[in-house]
């Protein structure tokens, strides 16, 4: 192979920190696919247009088996902790990943994470009264952006919000690419007993919340309790950070384009509108950021060459996300467009269990956050402002805001 | 238009009862897709593409298109 093979995870420029890299969009455009190399010196193969991740990540010639030798880990602590995983539906094909989804996915349905709503509103309005009557400047990750995941994650789960320090910190050490695989470890043994004490509570009294619910399904033989508990640490921490990240890179995105910011302002009462813009945000953003993964079972033909049976694969969502051939003039952030067909949850069988979660949160935020407060402004200049660019998914430290 | 709907492939991620909630449901216990009108009237048919073109399991085809 004649062609240099880049890096992954490729580095953004500084001047636009919410596209993607500039690489990556050099290979969206190109004729043929490319590969990348990664963490052990591996060169998966490296997906970035539109068309062509939905046509693979719904071809079963490729599994997401992370157990399988040449698949793509992420990071070498994941590679270390693939073979102790239980079946999950992170880590299973159909038929055994339909079964295990349908296992877990009651309460993210729509209704169900609809019925949320009031509730979420009310957590959010009491947490901007907090932040208006505080000092300013105030740092719009601690006061809004974490506590609102937090509160809608320990709800659903069961779990006292008094908790809360102990989620934020271990799921945090679980996600970030610099935690060694010893830390990584003992936070997910931390996580791990706590979640079994709490479990273990439900089986004996159960309540009207998510870990009671899979309290009686153990109980009823469709599920076991290790199934149980991965699902409730997953549900945590996937729910988590995810989340706050949308919430202050979003508002960081608006308060850079400030014309649709007044449009959000003006529209933020239409549900409509506001779903809208939760969608192109989610586009726009892309926080999952290093690339979803998969091996192929068989030889697949795309564009002229050949991934063979065994050759790892990398989707990078942002390609898609910013490919001109689905998205014209991707780094326009434009509330208004049609934006429902990212790749931000993924796609495929394995596309995000909490996505309607997800825009719920972000649709009660969005378009409620800056009606309530018209003058909310940086409080430092944008370069200052300190992105957290190591994890899964990116964010920020921090963002502080004045009003 | 009529919907063909392949409910083994079906993930349960909901996108269709979100984007065309008087055409599709879910089902209470696992979230699968429920088709309400298997042959929705023409008010609906802009939803149902947008359904069919969002299911992230390619589950909903659409025939007479």
């Amino acid at each position: 192979m004649s062609e240099t093979v880049p890096d992954y995870p490729m580095k953004r420029e500084a001047s636009c920190p919410f596209a993607p890299a500039p690489a990556v969009r050099t290979r969206t455009r190109a004729e043929s696919i490319g590969q990348v190399r990664i963490w052990d010196g591996s060169t998966p193969w490296f997906i970035t247009r539109h068309a062509d991740q939905r046509a693979l990540l719904n071809d079963p010639r490729l599994s997401i088996d992370e157990k399988r030798p040449g698949y793509p880990h992420m990071t070498r602590a994941r590679a270390a902790g693939a073979p102790h995983h239980p079946q999950l539906i992170t880590n299973t094909d159909p038929p055994e990943h339909t079964r295990l989804r349908r296992t877990v996915n009651a309460p993210f349905m729509v209704k169900r994470v609809e019925a949320l709503r009031p509730r979420i509103q009310q957590v959010l309005d009491g947490l901007i009264d907090d932040m208006l009557a505080g000092p300013r400047p105030a740092d719009l990750m601690r006061a809004i952006g974490l506590p609102v995941p937090t509160m809608v994650i320990t709800e659903i789960l069961g779990a006292p919000y008094e908790d809360r320090e102990l989620f934020q910190t271990t799921s945090h050490v679980l996600i970030s690419h610099d935690s060694t695989p010893e830390q990584a470890a003992a936070a997910g043994r931390q996580l791990g007993g706590y979640l079994a004490g709490l479990f273990a509570e439900k089986m004996a009294a159960p309540g009207d919340d998510v870990m009671s619910e899979m309290a009686g399904k153990v109980k009823a033989g469709e599920m076991t309790s290790a199934e149980a508990l991965s699902m409730s640490s997953a549900i945590l921490i996937a729910g988590h950070e995810t989340s706050a990240s949308m919430i202050s890179l979003g508002t960081l995105a608006l308060l850079r384009n400030p014309g649709q910011l007044a449009l959000l302002r003006e529209r933020g009462d239409d549900p409509r509108f506001v779903a809208n813009a939760v969608e192109e945000l989610l586009r726009y953003l892309t926080i999952v950021h290093s690339g979803i993964r998969r091996i192929a079972d068989e030889d697949i033909e795309l564009h002229g060459k050949t991934i063979r049976a065994g050759d790892g694969v990398i989707f990078e969502l942002a390609g898609a996300n910013y490919d001109e051939s689905e998205f014209p003039e991707p780094d326009r952030l434009d509330l208004t467009r049609p934006a429902r067909q990212h790749h931000a949850f993924g796609y495929g069988a394995h596309q995000c269990l909490g996505q309607s979660l997800a825009r719920v949160e972000l649709q009660v935020v969005y378009g409620t956050l800056y009606r309530r407060i018209p003058t909310l402004a940086l409080a430092v200049p944008f370069e200052e402002v300190p992105f957290a660019m190591e994890g899964v998914a990116y964010g920020l430290k921090s963002l502080p805001v004045t009003w | 238009m009529r919907i063909e709907f392949d409910e083994p492939k079906c993930v349960a991620a909901g996108q269709c009862a979100m984007v065309a909630p008087d055409v599709f449901d879910q089902r209470d216990e696992d979230g699968v897709a429920i088709v309400l009108e298997p042959a929705p009237g023409p008010e609906h048919q802009d939803a149902v593409r947008e359904a069919a073109a969002v299911c992230p399991a390619a589950a909903i085809r659409l025939v007479g298109e």
